[in-house]
């Protein structure tokens, strides 16, 4: 009950006239940049950073709630309508839902995914309510070695089971914890990788990175690939659903819903994982499954439902535990730092306002979401005809007035140009972003928990294994690392010997042009 | 020599093109038809899809004309385009639609017929749609 009662705080607090506009504003914006491919939540809440600095903590936070649900709803349209995913998570819907729209049925497919978000992230932020204070209890008992097993444990997650190839993420993940390594060491007072620049004493801040790799990374990356054919309108309509779609789209959102919070919720995170797998239950599970391929209605309202829920999911590990699994939860995190609030277990006990305020603005926000998503949906469309040179001049030019705004000084300009040179290449060469933004902003905090595990034991390297909670996550993390060695000398040992025609890996063939299609967009995570 | 239409793919481009055949008609010249599209945008209501391309196809064979139709996709300016095959293909006349532009939005945008009528080298047919 004291959740709920905190809960009806939070609303108190969020239900002001401005808080309400701050709101609005986020979800808007959410929404629109959703809808652009390449751009998306994480670099929008980046490239506010600077901005929000100046507002109250709460609309801050509201505002970038906005943003991420927001992008969330966004994403579907473009998936939709496109065939381009506005986001990695809505990959999984373009395989039906640009069906459904080729065949006409674009209002349905669109309805479809909108009331399934909504039914999908109200569940979900319930699930936030009654999750979070439980995982929080759990975390305020842990020490040093402990946490320092459960960051690691997300390295591994968002490395390893996240994204196409495990070495491409370990070396996204290595280049954010050397950028987060730059400056004095905290102990000793060395420097570190600093190269004799003052300037960088002080390590890179979160922002320029973050802008840095996001918005100028995806802007030369865009500037590169500038001229591609334009597609033909979609005539989209106003969303809405027969007694029919009714009746095929309730039970995949539930579904959806049940798949995506807990995968969101582990500290691993992704929406990638659910959406698939929910893809894969509604075809198993469906009675028209000679429509799945030619735009089946439970291939779109599954997957919206759980790349929702699992957006939702992963504001437990963030708000309990402090730890980012999507871009946009670490660029929040990075946020609550700029305002000098540690996140942390401790969050909800030093800041319970501001934590119940976050959590019912994402209930107000999801409301607002689905008004503003199924009438509108045709405006939001026209969004994909503004020329690609406006919109990234403008977000060169937000880009460089952040980078600039955080120190005032000409030298994090330089930064920013070498930081988005890191961007590019790493879509180039398909290296994800995530890792590299996990590691800067986690990579300060693990060695600052391995450090103080081993101070503990006086430099005695059995610290780092304490307790039950430690070990169940170095296995978890040994089977993950794991796994691919097993199984690729498994299948080895199997294609020898007679009849060992089992590829346990081979899914369904759209599903493989999902994966292939992330490692497109790899921008959003 | 050749009548140049542009097309696009609504009331505009239809009142245009039907001013474009009576006009080739009269001349008793070849018909281009030009559908030009952006290739800086993700989707451009300009472009003419493949079936809107056949029926102008189809119409126009029924019309017992000498013609070509044309898609361009490339580019970011549709009068630019225009004025480029007119120049190539030794046009006599160009047929564009004209559609009603505030002050401010020809001030923020330019506008694409005007810099057609200023810019090229023979004579410019303008029709309204009906």
């Amino acid at each position: 009950m004291d959740n709920i009662n905190s809960l009806i705080g939070g609303f108190g607090d969020v239900l002001s006239p401005m808080n309400l506009l701050i709101a609005l504003l986020g979800v808007t914006v959410g929404t629109a940049v959703g809808v652009l491919p390449g751009i998306g939540p994480a670099m929008t809440v980046a490239l506010l950073l600077p901005i929000t600095y100046g507002l109250e903590p709460v609309q801050g936070l509201i505002l970038f709630a906005g943003i991420f649900y927001g992008g969330m709803y966004g994403g579907s349209t473009t998936s939709i309508l496109l065939n381009t995913p506005g986001e990695s998570s809505s990959v999984v819907t373009a395989i039906e839902g640009n069906k459904m729209a080729k065949a006409g049925r674009a209002a349905q497919a669109l309805a479809t995914s909108a009331i399934g978000s909504f039914v999908a992230g109200t569940i979900g932020t319930l699930g936030i309510v009654f999750l979070m204070p439980q995982v929080v209890k759990f975390a305020i008992s842990l020490g040093a070695p402990e946490y320092l097993a459960i960051i690691l444990l997300t390295f591994t997650g968002v490395t390893a089971v996240l994204g196409a190839s495990r070495i491409r993420g370990m070396a996204a993940l290595l280049v954010g914890l050397t950028i987060g390594v730059v400056g004095i060491d905290f102990v000793t007072g060395q420097q570190r990788l600093t190269g004799g620049l003052p300037q960088l004493a002080d390590g890179i801040d979160v922002v320029v990175v973050a802008v840095g790799i996001f918005a100028v990374g995806e802007a030369l990356w865009v500037a590169a690939h500038l001229r591609r054919k334009a597609g033909s309108v979609i005539p989209v309509g106003r969303p809405w659903m027969g007694r029919d779609d009714w009746r095929r789209s309730w039970k995949p959102w539930l579904r959806g819903t049940a798949l995506g919070f807990p995968f969101g919720a582990l500290p691993a995170g992704g929406a990638e994982i659910p959406t698939l797998l929910s893809y894969t239950a509604e075809k198993k599970l469906t009675k028209h499954p000679e429509e799945f391929g030619h735009g089946a209605i439970e291939g779109v309202a599954g997957p919206e439902a759980a790349n929702n829920a699992s957006a939702a999911g992963t504001l437990v590990p963030m708000l309990a535990l402090g730890l980012p699994t999507n871009a946009t939860a670490a660029i929040m995190l990075a946020a609550l730092q700029g305002w000098g609030i540690e996140p942390g277990p401790l969050l909800l006990t030093k800041e319970p306002a501001l934590v119940w305020a976050l959590i019912a603005s994402l209930f107000v926000g999801n409301l607002m979401l689905l008004l503003l998503n199924l009438p509108l949906a045709p405006a939001w469309a026209k969004l994909l005809q503004i020329p690609r040179p406006y919109l990234y001049a403008g977000i060169l030019f937000f880009a460089s007035m952040g980078a600039y705004a955080v120190n005032s000084q000409p030298f994090d300009l330089w930064l920013l140009l070498v930081l988005g040179l890191i961007g590019f290449a790493m879509r180039r060469f398909g290296l994800p972003v995530l890792p590299l933004i996990v590691g800067v902003i986690l990579g300060p905090l693990v060695e600052r928990q391995g450090r103080r595990a081993l101070q503990l034991t006086g430099g005695d390297l059995s610290g780092l294994i304490g307790g039950p909670v430690a070990w169940f996550c170095y296995a978890l993390i040994v089977i993950a690392i794991a796994w691919p060695l097993v199984s690729l000398v498994r299948g080895r040992r199997g294609r020898r010997g007679p009849g060992g025609g089992d590829a346990g890996g081979d899914g369904p063939e759209p599903l493989t042009n999902a994966r292939a299609g992330h490692s497109f967009n790899s921008s959003e995570a | 020599m050749t009548v140049l239409v542009g097309f696009v793919p609504n009331a505009l481009g239809e009142a245009a093109l039907t001013a474009s055949v009576a006009e080739a008609r009269r001349r008793g010249e070849r018909l281009l038809v030009v559908n030009m599209s952006r290739d800086d945008v993700l989707v451009d209501a300009r472009r003419a899809g493949q079936d809107q391309l056949d029926r102008v196809r189809r119409d126009l064979d029924e019309l017992d004309l000498e013609f070509e139709v044309r898609q361009i996709a490339e580019g970011g300016d549709a009068a630019e385009v225009l004025l480029d095959v007119s120049e190539q293909e030794e046009v006599s006349v160009i047929v564009i639609g004209l559609r009603h532009r505030t002050p401010v939005g020809k001030l923020l945008l330019g506008s694409a017929a005007q810099r057609i009528l200023l810019d090229a080298h023979c004579p410019v047919l303008a029709v309204k749609a009906g």
